[in-house]
């Protein structure tokens, strides 16, 4: 059976280079060169946007097989395909669909010259502002002009001045000399935030991005523009001038600002977070981020970050070391009777800490144990009302039914005196309910942050954790996904791992097995939680899996899907 | 392979080596009278006599941020020669210049600029790769501290060394 003879439905083949392949009927073409790993240099074209195809560097030169006359068969090449004629004209790749039996030359004369064309005009009035602007390293005009480039200029006049370092948001700086017109970001906030402050004024080559006279560039997502824009014209102002980015590492991780987890690149160097991108993940946040989760990165260099464990002695609190600090914790502990102790443990910690506070509250012998509920606003794109990124985890481990629902009760124990002790995590819970009268009529309290706040002050006891960057584990997020959290930088100071602490505290109260790899502790939850039956810790994957059925949907998807049936993108 | 070399073969007078020995300390001995007598300097009376004025035009020593006629400090800190340092011996923490500045078209400079002394080991690399010709190797080669702190050269002392430089590219100045 000849190649040509398999096309079915859904498929068609498409020649790309001399090669022939088969592609999804409907496939843009730069998608299916992308399939067939050969790259179509591009500006404008943004798959989770609509293609405008205005930048015209996605030429490349192709041909359909001639229709026959009636009567007369179609000429077979060497494969057995029809055989190909050639259009005269380039077409851009990105706006323009496969057909059956189409040829595609990425690598051809033409195609070349189409692109050194195209670069040519782009350079003729980019200014030489590589070596202070933030995207080189990371810009498709740098590489595309190493590549497509001329290496030299043939334009004699002067060249077109534009307005440069425009204020244009509270987060985003613009230059419009560096601007392609690509019209990526004009395109995400018409189509994806609807928030339409942006666009082309003035003709020719004084055509300029600028923005509504009267409306700044302020949603929450704005700063997705400087992402998706290919050159340096939109630049954060957070991140302008920090660090060059050849110099960071980037750490694959999840976002702990809501209970959608999005998925993030966090950047850094030598233990310094730069800056948190969105990375792509199609089940959770597409290639988007809120600015506001995007820049809480800059709690943890806070003032008030606790770096040595603490304990009370008469008003003030003194420093001391990790084994006396769990040992008087654990002496403390047992000191009480099940049911004397309470746990308020947070949602912002790991599965793997959850179940560590499981652990201990059955060696307690206690069911006082709830995590608080912390709900905000959330909004009709990503952001979620639930202000904790891992409140699906503490249901499944610590098996609670609606989160929050004890606190009342441990609140009126401690107030009665039936609760002497408390244990708190990752919560200062001084600001939910629980004020100074309520916690000093405490014998024992424990808090663990990582910050110093009021609840910290009034504790015998404070042990210093580590931020979502600075730790490992894994989160189950609002659509029910289980993800992973990974660590970029160190914990500062003496603080630790808070899986390391919880298990320090657990083998201090029973003397239990040590667990020396978080994986082996991920393991031993999975055996005992149902949700997780049959995970490891490395099998989660950079994307996550689905855990959970939650029967939430995510609004952006939603949209996002919707046009993606449409045809309008790529998806 | 193995390229096999022939020994030279010896006369008899070279195989008796003695009259080699006169010869070397005939030399020796001619070197020594024409000292005593003045005759002939070998030694440089270093620090009183320095090489400074013998050095040639491309001699490499301490790398140091100049300045242009115009008195704009060329380093825009796009911190190319701290990557391209080999022994890693470059530290620039860059900042915004502020709008009132004369220079604050050019956006952007080194809050601090720091070359550690002791790691520089006088490549001239930063130098290749500056795109704004602003540093330079200059001639300089005793450098010296009491303290490690002190072979750090700061924003300030790189200055200091590298002074004013004439005649370079000015594509800052049409800007605007």
């Amino acid at each position: 059976m000849s190649a040509a003879s398999k096309q079915t439905e859904d498929l068609v083949n498409v020649q790309v280079d001399g090669h022939w392949i088969q592609v999804k009927r409907g496939t843009r073409m730069i998608e299916a060169c992308k399939q067939a790993s050969a790259e179509v240099p591009h500006y404008c074209y943004h798959p989770k946007l609509s293609s405008p195809g205005n930048c015209r560097m996605c030429l490349v030169e192709m041909g359909m097989p001639p229709r026959p006359t009636p009567g007369q068969e179609a000429e077979l090449d060497n494969d057995g395909h029809a055989k190909i004629s050639w259009m005269p004209r380039p077409v851009i790749a990105c706006a323009n669909t496969v057909a059956e039996g189409m040829g595609i030359r990425t690598q051809s004369t033409l195609a070349k010259e189409c692109r050194e064309g195209v670069m040519e005009f782009l350079l003729i009035n980019h200014p030489l502002d590589c070596p202070i602007c933030d995207q080189a390293g990371e810009c498709t005009l740098q590489e595309y002009s190493v590549e497509h480039g001329k290496g030299e200029s043939r334009f004699l006049e002067n060249k077109v001045k534009k307005p440069k370092n425009v204020d244009i948001g509270p987060r985003i700086r613009l230059d419009d000399e560096r601007c392609v017109l690509c019209s990526r970001c004009v395109r995400f906030t018409q189509e994806i935030v609807d928030d339409d402050v942006l666009g082309f004024v003035d003709r020719g080559s004084h055509n300029v991005l600028t923005i509504h006279p009267d409306k700044p560039l302020a949603n929450n997502y704005s700063l997705n523009t400087v992402d998706i824009c290919p050159v340096g014209a939109l630049t954060s102002n957070d991140f302008r001038f920090k660090m060059r980015v050849w110099f960071m590492r980037e750490t694959k991780s999840i976002c702990n600002g809501c209970a959608r987890g999005c998925n993030i690149l966090i950047s850094s160097r030598e233990n310094k977070i730069y800056r948190q991108t969105p990375r792509e993940n199609n089940e959770v946040n597409s290639s988007w981020m809120c600015d506001s989760g995007r820049l809480n990165y800059h709690l943890l260099e806070s003032d008030a970050r606790l770096t040595d464990p603490m304990m009370k002695k008469g008003k003030s609190h003194e420093t001391v070391d990790w084994p006396q600090a769990i040992r008087r914790t654990a002496e403390g502990l047992l000191k009480y009777k099940g049911d004397e102790v309470a746990i308020i443990a947070s949602a912002r910690m790991t599965n793997e800490e959850l179940y560590l506070v499981r652990v201990l509250a059955d060696t307690l012998e206690t069911k006082n144990v709830d995590t608080l509920k912390c709900h905000g606003e959330g909004d009709d794109y990503l952001n979620h009302k639930d202000r904790r990124p891992n409140t699906n985890g503490a249901k499944a481990i610590l098996k609670l039914r609606s989160p929050g629902s004890r606190v009342n009760s441990i609140k009126k124990g401690i107030e009665s005196g039936s609760i002497k002790a408390l244990l708190v995590y990752g919560e200062n819970i001084e600001s939910k309910g629980f004020d100074d009268g309520v916690l000093s009529k405490l014998k024992f309290l424990v808090s663990s942050h990582i910050l110093a706040n009021p609840t910290a002050k009034l504790s015998d006891i404070v042990l210093p954790g580590a931020s979502y960057a600075e730790k490992r584990g894994s989160m189950i997020n609002a659509t029910g996904r289980l993800q992973l959290l990974n660590k970029a930088i160190e914990p500062p100071g003496n603080s630790r791992d808070d899986w390391e602490i919880l298990q320090d505290l657990n083998c201090a109260m029973d003397g239990k097995d040590f667990i020396y790899e978080l994986a082996d502790l991920f393991s031993e939850m999975a055996s005992v939680v149902p949700v997780l039956k049959g995970f490891t810790l490395s099998g989660i994957g950079e994307k996550g899996a689905s855990v959970i059925e939650t029967g939430e949907t995510i609004p952006l998807l939603e949209r996002e899907a919707q046009r993606v049936n449409q045809g309008l993108i790529v998806g | 392979m193995a390229v096999i070399v022939e020994r030279p073969k010896l006369s008899i007078l070279e195989k008796f080596y003695f009259p080699a020995i006169m010869k070397g300390l005939r030399i020796t001995l001619g070197h020594a009278i024409r000292i005593l007598r003045r005759k002939k300097k070998v030694t440089m009376q270093y620090p009183e006599e320095k090489w400074d004025n013998n050095l040639p035009e491309h001699y490499r020593g301490a790398p140091a941020l100049v300045t242009d006629e115009h008195g704009r400090e060329r380093c825009v800190s796009c911190q190319l020669c701290e990557f391209i340092c080999p022994p890693r011996a470059i530290t620039i923490i860059p900042e915004e210049i502020p709008p009132e500045d004369q220079w604050s078209k050019v956006e952007k400079r080194p809050r601090e600029f720091e070359i550690d002394m002791i790691r520089c080991i006088y490549c001239g690399m930063c130098e290749e790769v500056c795109p704004e010709q602003a540093i330079f190797l200059r001639k300089d080669y005793a450098i010296s501290g009491y303290t490690r702190d002190e072979m750090v050269h700061n924003k300030k002392k790189l200055y200091e060394i590298g002074g004013v430089r004439e005649g370079l590219v000015n594509k800052w100045n049409t800007l605007k």
